[in-house]
Order: C-alpha cells, then sequence, then structure tokens
C-alpha cells in the first residue's frame, strides 16, 4: 500500500514571519529594500528590524508582534493534532494581522494618532516611515497562517492550496483595489486638507462644468456614443469585407486588426497631430492648393472622436469578425432555398443575427472611450472628458483632490453601468448560433448595395490607417514635421544614442532610463498578473467554497476600474505612512497587476475550460495533492495560455497610460508618461521616434515568442480580452 | 492495516446534497473485500456520485464513510487508499504512458526507478509492454482503457472504483474489456466498485449488484437474486426485462400462494405478500407457446407483432392478462402475426410483487 500523506500545517510561514520580525527592515525608506541602503542603517530606525526596534529604539510596542509568531510555533511543528493547530494557527494569525492594523491606525505621518500611547510611550518623531519589507512580508506571513489554518480546520475540503490562493487573491484586491476605492469615496467628502464636510460632496457633484451642455459628463458620453458607433459602423463593414467577400486584400486588414494590441492609445492621437495638426501634411496641403490659413481645427471633440475611431476600430473588428463567422451559413442557405431575394436574406437573417454582436462591439467601443486617457490629453484642447479632467483636478491650477474624487466615482460608477450591461447581454450569449457541430454550407452572397457600401468604407479608411501607422514608423526620421522635412536620425540618437566612454558603453540617450524601467517593472508584473489571474481563474472555475459569488462580484469589479481612476485612488491611498508606496515601483507594478486582472482571469478561464476536470480528479486520486496538480497537470496544460497571459500581461505593461501617469516619480520614469510629456512639449519629432521604437519592440516580442513556442496563440486572443486592456 | 474483518467500504446513512437538491439520500451499504460490486441504475440515480463519495472526489453532508474500517468521511481523495479508473480515462494527455502509470507511484514518494519497475510490471501484467513511451493520443480506445486500469492497480489501492469504465468503446470492443476487467480483479483479489447504466454489463462482472434509483438504493444482492426476485416493478424491468401484468393473490400458505393470472391460476412463491391484488413480473424468456405441457395451465393468446432477430424470435401475444412481450429462441418454426397460440410459463421465471 501507498503510504498516505495528509497534509500538515506548514512551519514555513511562521518562520517567514519571524524573518521578517528579527532580519528585514520594519520600515520603508526612500532608495527602496532592493537597493540595500538599509543594510547600512541596520543600527537606526531607518533600517532596523522590529526585534532591534523594540529593544533598542525605544519602540518597545513592537515586540507585541513577537507574540502571534510564538503562539504558532507548537501548531507548526505539529506538536497538536490537526484541528487544534489550525486553531491556534487562526488565532496567532489573527493576532498578527490585528496588531499590524493597530499599528496602521496608530501612527501616521505626524506620529500618534491618539493620546494614548502618547503619553505611555512619548511622542514619536514629525516624520515616521511608512511599512517596509519587515511589515509587509510579516502581514503575508499572518495572513497564511490564517489560510494554513483554516484549510486544518476544514474549511474548503482541508486544501492548504485552495485557502492560500483564496486568501492571497481577496488580499490583493481588498488591499489595492478597493481600498484605495474607498479612500477616494472618502476625499469627496474632505477639504483637501482631510477635514470631514459632508456638504461638499453636493457642491462639488452639482458643479454646473460637470454637468452643463458641453460640460464634462455630457462631452463624455456623447464622445463615448461617438466613438462607439463609428468605430463599430466601420468595423463591421471591415468584417464583412474580410469574411464575406473575395477582395484580395483580406489578410492584409486582418494583419491591421493586430496593431491596437502592441500601440499605446495616444500614439494614434500623436500621428494624427503630425497628420492634421497645425503644421501638419493635410494643413500644408490645403494652404498649398486653396490659400486656407493652418489652424488648430483638430484640437478639439472632433479630434478625439477621430483618434479614437482609429484607435478603437480593430478591437470592435476583433469582435465582429467573430460574430459574422458565428452566422451558421446553413441558415442563410434555408432562407435562400424559401425564396429569398439576396437583399431579403441580408435584411432578414444576417443583420439580425449579428445585432447582439454589432451591440457588444458598441458597448466595448463605449468602454473604450471612457477609459481612453491619452488621446483625450493630446487632442482634446479645451474639451475635458472625465478621465482628462481627473487629472487636471490633481495636475492642474486648480488642484483638488475631492474634485477628483467626485470625477472618479461618476467614471467608475458609468464604467460599472456599462461594463454589467455588456456582461449580462453576453450572458445570455444570444448572438452564438454555433452549435459545436461543423457547419456546413456557403455563406450568401452579399447584396450588391452592401457589397459596395462595405468596401467604401472599410477601404478608405484601411488605407488611413496605413498612412497613420507609416506615420508613427516614419515620424521619427523627419527633421521636424511640417516646416523641415529633411531625413535625419537626430531623434533617434537624442532618444537612444549610445557612447563609447572609458568605463565601457554608455546610455546616452535621454529615453534609455525609462525605457529600461518599464522593461523592468513590466517584466516583473508580467508573470505576477498571470499568477494571479490564474488562480483566481482556479478558484472560480474549479472550487466550491462559501462566498464565491461575492469572490467573483469582486474580481468583475477590480476588472472594470478605469486606469484614471486607479491612479487617482492610489494617490489618495498610499501617500501616506502606513502604506507609502508612492514613488516606488511596487506601486506601477501592482497598478500593472489590478489593471490586467480582469483580462487575465477571462484569459485563465478560457484556458482551463480547455481542459477536462476529470484529469484533475485523476491526479487529486492517484495522491498528488492539489499543489501537486497545478503543477504537473494543470500548468503544463495550459502553457499556450499562459504563455499568452505572460505576453498580454508584458505588453499592456509597456503600452499602459492612464494610471501611471499618477504614479510616476523622477526615479520611476516610464516609457508612454515620458512619450506624452514629450508630446506636451511639443517635441514630436522625438516622441514619435521613442513610439516607434516601443512599438517595434512589442511586435518583435510577440512574434519573438510565438515563433519560439511555435503556435498562434497571441493574434487570435478572443476580442474582450483585448478590449479591457487598453487604455 | 486495521482490522482484516471490517469490510472494505462501509457506508453508513450517508446523505448529499447540493442546495436543494439530495443525490445521495441515507445510504448505507458495505462491500466487502475481494469482491465486485456494481453500482447500477439510470442517470441521475446518484450511483455516479456515490463511488465520488468513496473516492473523496465529494464530501458527504451527512453519515459515515469506512474504507477498510477507517473513518475517512471528512479526508480528501489524496488521504484515502482508493483509485479511480475514470469514464473519460483522464490520461494526461502531455505525459507518456509509463509517466502516466507512474504518477501516483511518484506523487506517493517513491523513487522514479523503483517506480519504473513497477510500472513495468503492471504494463506486463495488462498486455501493454512495449507501449511505454508512447503518448495517450497515439494509442487506441482500448489501449487507452488499459492504460487508466494499470495507472490504478499499480498503487495496489484497498478499492479499485470504476466509473462506466466501457462507455467510450465501441461494442465489440466492450465485452472482451468487460471480461478483462473481471479476470484482473479476481487474479488480483481486488476489491472494486463499478458504475454502469447497462444492467447487462453489471450482471456480468458483479459479484454483487446495488440498483440505485432516485438517491436511493432500491435493491442490492447478487445478479441471480436481482434477477429472479426483483424487490419491485422498478427492479424487474432495470434489470432483465420484464412483463409486468397485474393478477390477484388468491390463497397462501407456508410456501407458496395461488395467484390468478388472467382465467388460470399459478402456484408461485409468496414472497410476503398477502391475499390481495399483486402484479408479476414475466421474463420474456419464461414464456412458452404451445409447449403442448398438460400438467402446466395455459393461456391463449394471439400474437399481434413477430420479428426475426437472427438468433431468436421476438413476439409481441395479446392474451386475457395483457399484452406480452415474448423471446423464443425457436426460429426455425417462426410463427405469423396473427395466429392464435396457447402460452404456458416457466414459473422460475416469474415473481410476484407489490402492486402500487
Amino acid at each position: 500500500m501507498q503510504p498516505l500523506r495528509p497534509d500538515r500545517p506548514t512551519a514555513i510561514w511562521p518562520i517567514l514571519g519571524w524573518v521578517a520580525f528579527l532580519l528585514l527592515p520594519w520600515n520603508g525608506d526612500d532608495p527602496g529594500f532592493f537597493a540595500f541602503a538599509w543594510i547600512g542603517q541596520y543600527g537606526t530606525v531607518a533600517g532596523a528590524p522590529a526585534l532591534i526596534q523594540g529593544v533598542a529604539l525605544g519602540r518597545p510596542w513592537l515586540l507585541l508582534l513577537a507574540l502571534p509568531l510564538l503562539l504558532a510555533m507548537p501548531a507548526a511543528i505539529g506538536a497538536s493534532s490537526r484541528r487544534r493547530g489550525g486553531s491556534w494557527l487562526v488565532a496567532a494569525g489573527s493576532l498578527g494581522l490585528a496588531l499590524l492594523l493597530v499599528l496602521a491606525l496608530s501612527i501616521d505621518l505626524r506620529g500618534w494618532t491618539w493620546q494614548l500611547p502618547a503619553e505611555w510611550f512619548g511622542p514619536l518623531p514629525r516624520r515616521n516611515a511608512g511599512f517596509g519589507a519587515g511589515a509587509w512580508i510579516y502581514g503575508l506571513a499572518a495572513l497564511m497562517m490564517v489560510c494554513c489554518g483554516l484549510a486544518a480546520r476544514g474549511a474548503c475540503g482541508g486544501d492548504t492550496t485552495v485557502t492560500c490562493g483564496l486568501g492571497l487573491v481577496v488580499a490583493v484586491i481588498s488591499l489595492f483595489v478597493f481600498y484605495p476605492l474607498v479612500r477616494l469615496g472618502l476625499s469627496a467628502v474632505q477639504t483637501p486638507r482631510g477635514v470631514f464636510a459632508p456638504e461638499l460632496l453636493w457642491q462639488r457633484l452639482i458643479d454646473p462644468r460637470i454637468w452643463s451642455w458641453r460640460g464634462i459628463v455630457p462631452t463624455t458620453i456623447l464622445l463615448g456614443l461617438a466613438s462607439a458607433a463609428s468605430s463599430t459602423l466601420l468595423a463591421f463593414a471591415f468584417a464583412l469585407v474580410t469574411e464575406r467577400s473575395t477582395l484580395p486584400m483580406r489578410r492584409v486588414l486582418r494583419t491591421l486588426s493586430i496593431l491596437p494590441i502592441i500601440t499605446p492609445p495616444f500614439v494614434v492621437g500623436l500621428a494624427v497631430i503630425l497628420l492634421m495638426g497645425r503644421n501638419g501634411a493635410v494643413n500644408r496641403l490645403l494652404e498649398w492648393a486653396f490659400a486656407i490659413e493652418p489652424s488648430r481645427w483638430i484640437y478639439g471633440f472632433q479630434g478625439v472622436w477621430f483618434a479614437q475611431t482609429l484607435s478603437f476600430t480593430p478591437i470592435a473588428y476583433l469582435v465582429l469578425v467573430g460574430v459574422v463567422q458565428g452566422i451558421n451559413p446553413a441558415l442563410e442557405e434555408a432562407a435562400q432555398t424559401l425564396k429569398a431575394s439576396r437583399a431579403r436574406v441580408f435584411a432578414t437573417i444576417t443583420l439580425p443575427l449579428a445585432l447582439p454582436g454589432i451591440a457588444n462591439a458598441f458597448l466595448i467601443g463605449f468602454i473604450e472611450s471612457l477609459a481612453d486617457f491619452g488621446n483625450p490629453l493630446l487632442l482634446g484642447g479645451d474639451t475635458e472628458v472625465l478621465a482628462t479632467s481627473i487629472y487636471f483636478a490633481i495636475v492642474g491650477a486648480r488642484q483638488d483632490r475631492g474634485v477628483a474624487a467626485v470625477l472618479g466615482m461618476i467614471l467608475l460608477a458609468a464604467m460599472l453601468t456599462v461594463f454589467l450591461i455588456q456582461r449580462s447581454m453576453l450572458a445570455n450569449k444570444a448572438f452564438v448560433t454555433i452549435a459545436g457541430k461543423g457547419q456546413t454550407g456557403i455563406a450568401a452572397p452579399l447584396p450588391g448595395f452592401v457589397r459596395v457600401a462595405a468596401a467604401g468604407i472599410a477601404l478608405p479608411w484601411a488605407a488611413l490607417t496605413i498612412v497613420i501607422y507609416a506615420m508613427i514608423l516614419f515620424g521619427g526620421f523627419v527633421e521636424n514635421w511640417g516646416l523641415n522635412h529633411a531625413v535625419t536620425l537626430r531623434h533617434y540618437a537624442g532618444a537612444f544614442g549610445l557612447e563609447w566612454g572609458p568605463a565601457g558603453l554608455r546610455l546616452k540617450g535621454q529615453a534609455w532610463d525609462s525605457l529600461l524601467t518599464t522593461l523592468r517593472l513590466a517584466l516583473i508584473a508580467a508573470p505576477l498578473t498571470a499568477l494571479i489571474g490564474l488562480v483566481t481563474a482556479y478558484l472560480l472555475e474549479r472550487q466550491r467554497f462559501a462566498g464565491r459569488r461575492t469572490f467573483e462580484v469582486g474580481t468583475l469589479i477590480a476588472g472594470a476600474v478605469p486606469g484614471t481612476v486607479l491612479g487617482i485612488a492610489y494617490i489618495l491611498a498610499f501617500n501616506n505612512p502606513p502604506l507609502e508606496l508612492v514613488q516606488t515601483g511596487a506601486i506601477v507594478v501592482l497598478s500593472f497587476i489590478v489593471r490586467n486582472m480582469g483580462p487575465g482571469v477571462r484569459a485563465g478561464s478560457a484556458g482551463l475550460a480547455q481542459i477536462d476536470r476529470s484529469l484533475e480528479e485523476a491526479s487529486i486520486t492517484l495522491r498528488a495533492g492539489t499543489m501537486a496538480t497545478l503543477r504537473l497537470i494543470v500548468v503544463p496544460l495550459m502553457r499556450p495560455a499562459i504563455i499568452a497571459g505572460l505576453v498580454y500581461g508584458f505588453v499592456t505593461a509597456m503600452t499602459t497610460v492612464s494610471a501611471v501617469i499618477f504614479l510616476v516619480s523622477p526615479g520611476i520614469m516610464l516609457s508612454t508618461v515620458y512619450i506624452v510629456n514629450l508630446a506636451e512639449a511639443g517635441t514630436y519629432g522625438m516622441a514619435i521616434a521613442y513610439a516607434s521604437v516601443l512599438i517595434v519592440l512589442m511586435l518583435s516580442v510577440i512574434l519573438g515568442i510565438e515563433a519560439l513556442v511555435g503556435e498562434r496563440q497571441i493574434g487570435r486572443r478572443d476580442a474582450s480580452v483585448v478590449a479591457q486592456g487598453a487604455a | 492495516m486495521s482490522a482484516s474483518a471490517a469490510p472494505a467500504v462501509e457506508f453508513r446513512a450517508v446523505t448529499k446534497r447540493y442546495g436543494a437538491v439530495v443525490a445521495v439520500d441515507s445510504v448505507s451499504f458495505t462491500i466487502d473485500k475481494g469482491a465486485m460490486v456494481t453500482l447500477l441504475g439510470p442517470s441521475g440515480c446518484g450511483k455516479t456520485t456515490t463511488l465520488r463519495l468513496i473516492a473523496g472526489l465529494e464530501i458527504a453532508s451527512e453519515g459515515t464513510i469506512l474504507i477498510d474500517g477507517t473513518d475517512v468521511t471528512q479526508r480528501p481523495p489524496t488521504a484515502r487508499d482508493v483509485s479511480m479508473v475514470f469514464q473519460s480515462y483522464a490520461l494526461f494527455p502531455h505525459m507518456s504512458v509509463l509517466r502516466n502509470v507512474a504518477y501516483g507511484l511518484v506523487a506517493g514518494g517513491q523513487a522514479r526507478s523503483q517506480a519504473d519497475r513497477a510500472v513495468r510490471e503492471a504494463l506486463d501484467m495488462i498486455g501493454l509492454a512495449g507501449l511505454e513511451d508512447r503518448l495517450p493520443s497515439e494509442l487506441s480506445g482500448g489501449q487507452q482503457q488499459r492504460v487508466a486500469v494499470a495507472r490504478a492497480i499499480v498503487l495496489h489501492p484497498a478499492v479499485l472504483l470504476f466509473d462506466e469504465p466501457l462507455s467510450n468503446l465501441d461494442a465489440r470492443l466492450r465485452r472482451r474489456v468487460r471480461d478483462e476487467i473481471r479476470d484482473l480483479q479476481q487474479r488480483l483479489g481486488l476489491t472494486a466498485v463499478y458504475v454502469t447504466h447497462d444492467q447487462t454489463e453489471a450482471l456480468a462482472v458483479s459479484d454483487r449488484i446495488i440498483v440505485m434509483d432516485q438517491a436511493r438504493i432500491a435493491q442490492q444482492g447478487s445478479p441471480r437474486d436481482l434477477y429472479r426476485e426483483p424487490a419491485s416493478r422498478f427492479i424487474a424491468g432495470f434489470v432483465g426485462e420484464a412483463n409486468v401484468v397485474d393478477a390477484n393473490l388468491l390463497r397462501r400458505d407456508e410456501v407458496g400462494a395461488v395467484v390468478s393470472l388472467g382465467d388460470i391460476e399459478l402456484r408461485l412463491p409468496h414472497r410476503g405478500l398477502t391475499q390481495g391484488p399483486v402484479q408479476i413480473a414475466i421474463r420474456p424468456e419464461a414464456i412458452h407457446i404451445d409447449a403442448g405441457q398438460p400438467a402446466t395451465p395455459v393461456l391463449p393468446g394471439r400474437i399481434v407483432r413477430a420479428l426475426f432477430l437472427g438468433d431468436h424470435m421476438e413476439y409481441t401475444i395479446e392474451t386475457a392478462a395483457g399484452a406480452l412481450f415474448v423471446v423464443d429462441h425457436d426460429v426455425d418454426r417462426p410463427r405469423a402475426s396473427g395466429t392464435d397460440v396457447h402460452i404456458s410459463f416457466r414459473l422460475s421465471g416469474l415473481a410476484v410483487l407489490p402492486r402500487l
């Protein structure tokens, strides 16, 4: 007989807790943990672990933190029964978390927040550091102790992997989505100095700047409707041309659909400026031909609309291509045999069957437009939408966090509403006519006028898209757009120049810093993003536990928070001790992870749906625990989905701008923000040069991975995944 | 091993609920060591849930489950001494036959070399030697099925579970693999629990059959007992085929009862029933046509349908007791539809049932 190995509460978490308590710096310092400056300051508050601070540096309250770890020891070494040990671990872990919470609430930047400890322990210095590596890891250890303990007590079928995974995801969502959103909500009812003033909420909410005709909200909604309508119409024409016509350009059109995945959305706006801005080619042409004075007519509502239509049409196309393919030709054949003309077949069969898909594409376009930040920032002129107005309320002359918070909540509410409408529509899956069986039959040819109209709309627009991308790729080689069209490498040299110096190769160009920082943070974020997406998907798809429904709703909301809202919420939540993360790389990585959580979970669920559940059950009845089953069966079988998730996480981290524009600092500058700054300063040449490098880099990453994996996963990703990640 | 006298599996009033739905309703049974027991029933009767409760893939809502005398009710599958052959086989598609079969041994902590030796022995025994390095996708359906069995038996589990293991095989292969499984089980003295909805399969492989219906046990016993003494109309119809007709129990004594069927009276075991309306289950092959045995009473009837099926004839005969379905192995003297006949009964193929 095989030996049976019931899993015991593990000792690793209490040990990690001890490491955090005894060895790691309790407080955060400005250079960051990985700068290891804290080693040199081990004897001071800046670098000392909790133990030394408690014994020698006059902070005896920190010694209390050893108590939960002592409590956990008997259980961890297996001195008591599994169930009893579990109870001890739960108690110890909860106590540890409670102590951390009390600490967090008791000390802020300016010292004690309440009287009693100040009397007991004396005053604190005027500047207090936030939690450092020691505190964060202590918290993680305490949380995991609770999870292991709950599993030992029989929660989730006694499965430690499940309770720990659940605990981790819940902690991430609570701390890095819902806590910041709560802080955002609180800011809306506080004065800029943090005094509670509920009447301010009303004042801020009824501001005519927000609601009047031409105000922020009507403009945002109008822009969303306009962009969604135009991109859906164009995309439907594209889909009809590529799927239902015999035009030879179909492959080219399909290739265009991959471009938005690798293009930071605002780069399209940048190209539009080069093409139609005051010194753009179009204005020059008009001046030369008709002597029309060049003007800034592109800036404003119409310019943003134009750029958004360019950006979102490929996304809507990915949705609609699936819809058009999904229409069973047998239905159209049936209509034809019932004596319907081509026009009648199109009007009574094809179009009605595609309608729910068209509605879905429209809503996705609307969501994209709501969340888009880069295009309105570059092209908006005096026109403000919600996303940009939040930004200007934080960085502008009228800086008011309360106003930003109110605007953020309006945007969040709008986003969630549309998101819920879209989800409930998708849940009905009304537009799927594929029944899992092979489809036979030949799709009905389009009626003549539809064919002409579709081609007439799609082809010029495709040409325009190609011109725009050509602009992006070659614009960086031109001296000064509109004024001096001499070919030059000046912009590339300025951005990415290299120099051989006495110390070897030196990165002289001014863009290197931000590019390398972005690469580094994106490479850290990608595996974490994929991991948390996979774990969440696994919990949702394969596990039954109390509160599963709540958990699902939580992850959905987390996946729907627009970048700008997340950015402002992070500033409000993580700017001060004890959770002081602003100006670190960690907060940028966290924003990447949270922003990609929705697509990550959806990709993970889709991957899991491909794996027969009995494979995991077989593994478990063969004595492999959940962890081993994940490692040996699930992960290898999901490899393509995981790789696609990694690439997607990496690419979106490299191209996002909306959240991180709030989170960058002189030390942590990111490519996208740097490009936006260049463009705002009018340095279009270098901005476009940098953007083209970014696009080529993304493209080579995708193509390289495709070649390496040998599977064409990335381009064919399901469109709703793509749709949530942009902006 | 704990007390060797303990049954291999014991269910004590086990219930499994999903929300308001009761999938298994207060089920109790024992399975002896070395026996092959079938859980038989229509789809949705709770047989697969019962199997998964033994495996630990579902955790019971109420009741106690013992394996080898040990209470395992709350234990996860990894801590139960059982292994399972899945309906889909659930072979890991990215692993060779060798790695598939060795999976449980390695997961249980055995060294690879040692595990590989045990795997080769198991593959030898099951007739798959030489296929160690193939992937599951490179095997035929029958071979895949045998790999799944090898993967389960290599662990020498206290209980081996089969979840409809033949349903993905074509009809011809099904009988051969069925007999192989039975041979293997008897040769190795394994305790096995076998789920199926196919009564022929159940009759062929089982020492004992537990018939389930609507989340409860309808009847359990040896294949012969179930066939000859069905406890209810459901069992009579589900295990083998049966004509169930209304009858009257006229009088009874210690041994038997006199039952009136149409115009005739039959003497049958009373099976605990008392005077009054009853039903009789009549096996189709227990009806003789024009047998001319003067000792037994005969019932007149008319053939209303006659079908030739190669090795036997199927008739539908209209009688005073109702329409009867008859299987007759005399194919040399087929009777045409419309013929008037006299039928008599082989009494061992009849059983009285309570009328519901």
